[in-house]
């Protein structure tokens, strides 16, 4: 029986290494990433060997899962998606009781060997929930089954919101909506959702945590307080600005060499990249990404029910959202939150989890529509 | 149901669908990652300069570099005031995140003083933000290994390598080179502060404080590479700064070594200077103190030892302190007698013991009971005839008496490189006047005549007078800098030229007075041939001695009682001289606050300042030695002694190296 199962386990390890069924394109495009990643990371890490293997090893472990999940059709995967939602909402839940603090919001889980959060399984659970329940539906979806979808991404993106996790609560509802979006929803109905949302801005505003609300503040106008809450955006600023067309070159970032920039490898890392390799650099690193997204949705296209669709669309569209809100933030444009810059940002439950998400969209293309 | 729901639907029409809202989706992504560029040419590219200075500014801070003090050495090159390594304590404002927290934490890491903080405090107001301030001088090595352990507590501070101050001979110049003490908030207000950026010392008495200008030199700058905290990562460009000059003083160490042993720790002070350039080549004023004590801040006991004590050493006699001249104005007089055409030098005076005023009931005595008999000038220099001189006094009259010595420097400052001399009283109806509602009467001008009376004088004003004499009456302001130099270059004297035209007119009246103060050498009846003070000296001497009385006499008995000591608390004892006669190179003025008698007390300070002149000059060796026996010559190349002022090519070579060096780097790149 174990025997059996040890020869199962190798042969599909096997066929994994050896014949992969992955979109050569994307997994290139993602391989340059990582790169560029690794790279900038070196320079903003200051040369720390520990960081870059560590970032590394995180990336081959996410390549690892990429491929194991690739294996996994999307029916099997749809018939899972439930359940996998219902645990990892109860996660949240575990977390909102027992949850581990630190620096001051309940976002982790400890499990001994390792602590992770749940609210990154939701980047992915997300998408797939609602993509599951929209599967069987007459799309366009109709003010019930949006109601739902909605009532679906407001208890999770509630749960992460609370811990507090705003960056992470609003990429998880992204990744709700975008599926929403990619279904056909009617553009008045999103237009009177948007409407909607907009008049519940004021409304929002009190139920902000009070640095929260300094960190809007402070955006809209960071050399009131330059030492304190302006320090991040004006410093990022700095170094966005002082890079230049082309940049100060590799590892010659003053602004990070010297750390006036805060969180240098993690969200901010973006504003390294800027400094040294310029307008040019952001111009080459933004194709990249629109590539990626590309391609995400090149696949969503190409897929066989309406499931993989809107997962894989809106896998790829909330990839856009971790850019565009880092990228903003990094430029001063956005509030700072908590949102990475993908796959580039120093961190290794979002690298992971995102590559599994990519894994989703690998196995999506294995299973395409065959064209006749 | 569910199944049947599904074969309705429209799977082709979905795909259609989907593929619409996929491409409509990307054109948006598009638009937001092109926005995203937007913002990012907008601050790259429209924003850049501003940026880019901003972030120049952020990392390169313009740090001062304090030059290197000039260096002071003594006549023939022996350091006198040196420049040492040391560590201090400095914080750089903007670094520190809490003031109040940092000043109070770091106390139990450095122990401060109030004063430490309190200046602290001061010069942060000064200070721009990113300029470090002191806050603690020279740590001791245990202060500094408990700071490294605690440093990472503390933002913004560190320490850092300066130069101090070191005065290798301590007391024996402290009177003359003075010292340099912390700048304090009252300095800050006075300085200019870009030329005092990073300098934490300035001159606070002595040539320190006079020459303070020079010393000083002008501060340079480097430009370091910061990281966030502050901290130095390397130095990007430095432009050096140019180090003080060093000074040359006309004072050899050992002729000053010698008038400071002499007086034997009896309080008191003597000046020599050379009559033919007025370099003083000694200056002492005794008890003197530890300048070094002084530079990083004394400490409370110390200092109130010094306040305290009823001797004040802090106080220079020598220029602070005057008193009555006694006889030793009597060959000034003299001359002023020749030089108005009051006197010839045959003209005599009959010395009864008394003099009195004509018409007066007052009378004045002469020191010897029964007085000196028939005296002519020469004879009343030598035996100190005070009869001579009332009556000398009277016939001038107080405003000619006056007007001659003032030209000799009494009553004024001599202009000596040094602050705050004093300018003793001359005794005239102009200075009566502004003190008291009584005019002139005829009897002040008879003890003016013999030094007593209103008359205070200053040794350096005595020194100064003795020298102008001695130099046929050609007057210099005394200096006791001689030279400077930059670093790396030779020594440019320092111009020294007569203060004014010649007093005498006629050159027979100051072979007359000469020959008077060599009677008091060498004639039978001189207060120094008695007391054996220039016995074996082989130069000929000139002088005179003056005992002046300090307290006015009480009754008309005469005072009986001979015993030394106590004379001594009632005497003031001088001694003024100059050698060789004939071509005088050193002329001294000595006083002893309590000396029983000038010549036997004062004289022998006097003999002794000229015995080590002698050996420095290179001249012979005098064959009686004194006690502690000639200061033994030290290797040191010699100035020659008769070139009037030293020119470059005299000047010893200099230690160059020792003031080049400036203030050390702190922590950068190898």
């Amino acid at each position: 029986m174990i025997d059996a199962l040890q020869i199962r386990l190798q042969r599909l390890l096997r066929r994994i290494i050896t014949r992969p069924r992955i979109d050569l394109p994307l997994a290139f495009g993602l391989f340059v990433l990582a790169c560029v990643g690794l790279m900038t990371l070196y320079s903003a890490s200051g040369g720390n060997m520990a960081m870059i293997t560590g970032q590394a090893a995180r990336f081959v472990m996410g390549g690892f899962l990429l491929l194991l999940i690739s294996r996994i059709p999307p029916s099997v995967l749809r018939s899972w998606t439930p359940w996998l939602y219902a645990g990892s909402v109860s996660l949240l839940l575990v977390v909102a009781a027992l949850g581990e603090v630190r620096s001051g919001s309940k976002r982790w889980l400890d499990l001994g060997v390792l602590s992770f959060q749940p609210s990154e399984l939701l980047k992915l659970t997300m998408p797939m929930m609602v993509a599951w329940y929209l599967h069987p539906r007459q799309l366009p979806p109709s003010w019930k089954d949006i109601i739902v979808v909605g009532i679906l991404i407001a208890i999770p993106a509630g749960l992460i919101a609370e811990q507090p996790d705003l960056g992470t609560a609003l990429l998880v509802s992204a990744a709700g909506a975008f599926a929403l979006f990619l279904s056909g929803m009617r553009w008045w109905k999103i237009g009177s959702l948007l409407a909607a949302v907009g008049a519940m801005v004021p409304v929002a505003w009190h139920f902000l945590h009070e640095y929260q609300r300094n960190r809007v503040r402070t955006l809209l106008d960071p050399e009131s307080d330059p030492l304190g809450n302006g320090w991040h955006i004006i410093q990022s600023q700095i170094a966005v600005g002082s890079g230049g067309m082309f940049g100060k070159g590799w590892q010659h970032g003053t602004q990070s060499r010297l750390d006036f920039l805060p969180e240098h490898t993690t969200d901010f890392i973006f504003a390294v990249f800027s400094e040294e390799f310029g307008l040019v650099g952001v111009i080459g690193l933004m194709l990249l990404y629109a590539f990626i997204i590309g391609r995400c949705l090149w696949i969503a296209m190409e897929a066989r029910d309406t499931y993989s669709r809107l997962l894989a669309g809106a896998i790829g569209m909330s990839f856009f959202v971790y850019v565009f809100v880092n990228g903003g933030m990094v430029a001063g444009m956005l509030p700072v939150v908590g949102v990475p810059m993908p796959l580039v940002s120093y961190g290794g439950t979002s690298a992971v989890s995102l590559l599994t998400g990519f894994g989703v969209l690998m196995s999506i293309y294995a299973n395409r529509k065959v064209h006749d | 149901m569910a199944l049947k729901r599904r074969s309705i639907k429209d799977s082709r029409g979905e795909s259609t669908l989907f593929r619409v809202r996929a491409m409509v989706g990307f054109a948006l992504i598009l638009l937001g990652l092109g926005v995203l560029v937007g913002r990012y040419q907008y601050l790259q590219v429209q924003r850049h300069d501003e940026f880019a200075l901003r972030s120049e500014n952020n990392r390169v801070k313009p740090r001062a570099i304090p030059p290197a003090r000039g260096l002071i050495y003594d006549r023939s090159g022996v350091l006198l005031a040196d420049n040492v390594p040391a560590f201090r304590l400095e914080v750089v404002p903007e670094q520190v995140p809490d003031m109040k927290a940092m000043l109070s934490d770091i106390r139990d890491v450095v122990p401060l003083g109030d004063d430490d903080i309190e200046t602290f405090r001061k010069q942060l107001k000064q200070n721009r933000r990113f300029d470090s301030v002191p806050l603690k001088l020279h740590l001791t090595e245990d202060e500094i290994d408990r700071f490294a352990i605690n440093r990472w507590r503390f933002p913004g501070v560190d320490v850092v390598p300066y130069l101090t101050r070191r005065y290798p001979y301590g007391p024996l110049f402290a009177h003359v080179v003075g010292y340099v003490g912390r700048i304090d908030a009252d300095d800050m207000n006075r300085l200019d502060a870009d030329r005092y950026k990073g300098t934490s010392h300035v001159g606070r008495s002595g040539l320190e404080r006079s020459y303070e200008d020079i010393l000083h030199g002008e501060p340079g700058y480097e430009l370091v590479e910061v990281n966030a905290d502050g901290r130095v990562q390397r130095v990007l460009e430095t432009h050096a700064p140019t180090p003080g000059k060093n000074l040359y003083l006309s004072i050899d160490v050992r002729v000053q070594k010698a008038a400071s042993d002499a007086f034997d720790g009896r309080p008191g002070s003597t000046v020599a200077i050379d009559p033919r350039n007025g370099q003083v080549l000694a200056m002492v004023s005794v008890p003197s103190f530890d300048p070094n004590l002084f530079v990083n801040g004394i400490s409370r006991a110390d200092y109130t030892t010094y306040t305290t004590d009823a001797d004040k050493p802090l106080l220079n006699r020598a220029l602070k302190s005057a008193y009555q001249p006694g006889s030793t104005v009597k060959p000034f007089l003299a001359l002023g007698g020749l030089e108005l055409g009051v006197r010839r030098p045959e003209d005599t005076v009959l010395s009864t013991g008394e003099f009195c005023i004509p018409g007066q009931q007052r009378c004045y005595r002469d020191d010897t009971r029964g007085g000196d008999g028939t005296v002519n000038m020469v004879r009343a220099i030598e035996k100190s005839t005070n009869t001579y001189f009332y009556k000398l006094a009277l016939d001038m009259g107080i405003d000619r008496l006056a007007s001659w010595m003032g030209s000799l420097g009494f009553g004024k400052k001599t202009g000596i490189d040094l602050i705050g001399e004093t300018e003793g009283i001359l005794p005239s109806r102009e200075w009566k006047a502004t003190r008291s509602k009584y005019g002139w009467f005829p009897g002040e001008t008879v003890i003016a005549g013999i030094g007593q009376g209103y008359w205070n004088v200053t040794t350096l004003q005595l020194a100064h007078a003795t020298a102008t004499l001695a130099g046929h009456g050609t007057p210099y302001a005394p200096r006791l800098v001689m030279a400077t130099s930059a670093v790396k270059e030779h020594a440019v004297p320092l111009p020294n030229p007569p203060s004014g035209p010649s007093l005498i007119r006629k050159p027979n009246d100051w072979n007359v007075v000469n020959q008077g103060m060599e009677a008091v050498v060498y004639g039978a009846g001189g207060t120094a041939m008695q007391a054996g003070v220039f016995k074996g000296f082989p130069l000929t001497v000139a002088g005179k001695s003056g005992t002046a009385e300090r307290f006015s006499r009480r009754s008309n008995d005469y005072d009986t009682n001979k015993n030394l000591a106590y004379l001594a608390t009632r005497h003031r004892a001088w001694f003024i001289g100059y050698t060789p006669t004939e071509a005088p190179r050193i002329a001294v003025a000595a006083m002893l606050e309590s000396g029983a008698w000038g010549a036997a007390d004062a004289g022998p300070i006097v003999r002794k300042i000229m015995d080590a002149w002698l050996v420095s000059t290179g001249g012979a060796v005098p064959p009686s030695k004194t006690p502690e026996g000639p200061v033994t010559p030290i290797g040191v190349p010699d100035v020659p002694d008769d070139t009037p002022v030293a020119t470059p090519a005299d000047m010893p070579a200099l230690p160059a190296e020792s003031s080049s060096t400036a203030a050390p780097d702190d922590g950068g790149n190898p």
